[in-house]
């Protein structure tokens, strides 16, 4: 019933091919905190993915650190969001159903349950596996950060993948 | 990578008056960037927010999931959710036999163009 553990995993494998052992970021300070404000279903919730998901029609993401986003609209059909991302082994379920790691149809439904107030009108996605934590910071963050400030969103749900 | 990626994207939108809730399936790496809240699916990767096609566990999973924002009241809290991938915990050893010592290196080469799901997609998106 242990989580398994992914960094030791990652470890173990790069030393048996030979690669040097990755630095994974180790926050050194708490993190800030913000307290929702109001309940949930008086939110306008926003989310951003970190799977590659695109919409049909928009450029695709390349595998060498790429930190550029797609905006995708949350009336976007289901079938037309497609993925792209470095760990592409981790993609055959997300691919027959998008919700797997970019959950649509999910806040679609929690919004017209009126569980959340309102949920963003885009979705966001990047390719999330970006080994420059550097770039993380200097070129999506800021990005992202600007597109939610926009948005006027109270709560970000985030989606690893 | 990508739980590494969300910590950092929580963290700075908290700092900025945004209340953030991370999914995960790597407990480890997230936990690591210490993001506000975390909201922890045992899943295999690929599956952070549900399983293919189970619209009832997704909508159970984002519900509890979303909810953490409410109910955490300080910081680095983490939720582990009440959900199993399979009757046994075999997948487990599965991936540690992939993904472990002696395994192999799925990642795809970090190619500097678009890589489409089809090739009709880059047609749709490049016009060629």
């Amino acid at each position: 019933m242990e989580p398994i553990e992914y960094m030791r995993m990652t470890r173990e494998l790069y030393e048996s091919l030979g690669h040097q052992p990755y630095g994974w970021l180790q926050a050194d300070t708490p993190p800030p905190f913000t307290a929702l404000k109001k309940p949930l279903s008086q939110c306008r919730v926003g989310m951003v993915s970190t799977s590659g998901a695109y919409v049909v029609g928009q450029r695709a993401y390349h595998y060498k650190d790429d930190t550029s986003i797609r905006a995708i609209a949350k009336s976007t059909p289901t079938d037309q969001i497609h993925f792209s991302h470095i760990t592409e082994n981790y993609l055959p379920d997300p691919r027959r159903d998008p919700n797997c790691v970019f959950p649509i149809d999910t806040l679609r439904t929690l919004e017209a349950e009126g569980f959340v107030g309102e949920v963003a009108a885009d979705l966001f996605s990047c390719m999330g596996g970006i080994y420059s934590q550097r770039r993380v910071r200097e070129e999506l963050i800021p990005v992202l950060a600007e597109n939610f400030a926009r948005q006027n969103v109270d709560a970000v749900l985030l989606v690893p993948m | 990578m990508c739980h590494q990626t969300v910590s950092l994207i929580a963290r700075h939108l908290e700092a900025n008056g945004i209340s953030t809730l991370c999914m995960a399936s790597a407990l480890d790496i997230v936990k690591a960037g210490r993001p506000p809240r975390i909201s922890f699916v045992d899943f295999p990767l690929g599956h952070t927010v549900g399983k293919p096609f189970d619209r009832a566990g997704q909508l159970d999973i984002v519900r509890r999931g979303l909810l953490g924002l409410e109910t955490m009241t300080h910081a680095e809290q983490a939720d582990l959710q009440p959900v199993r991938w399979a009757d046994t915990e075999d997948w487990k050893a599965e991936e540690w036999r992939k993904g472990g010592a002696g395994g192999k290196d799925e990642r795809k080469p970090r190619d500097g163009t678009p890589q489409y799901q089809t090739a009709q997609d880059r047609i749709l998106a490049e016009g060629r």
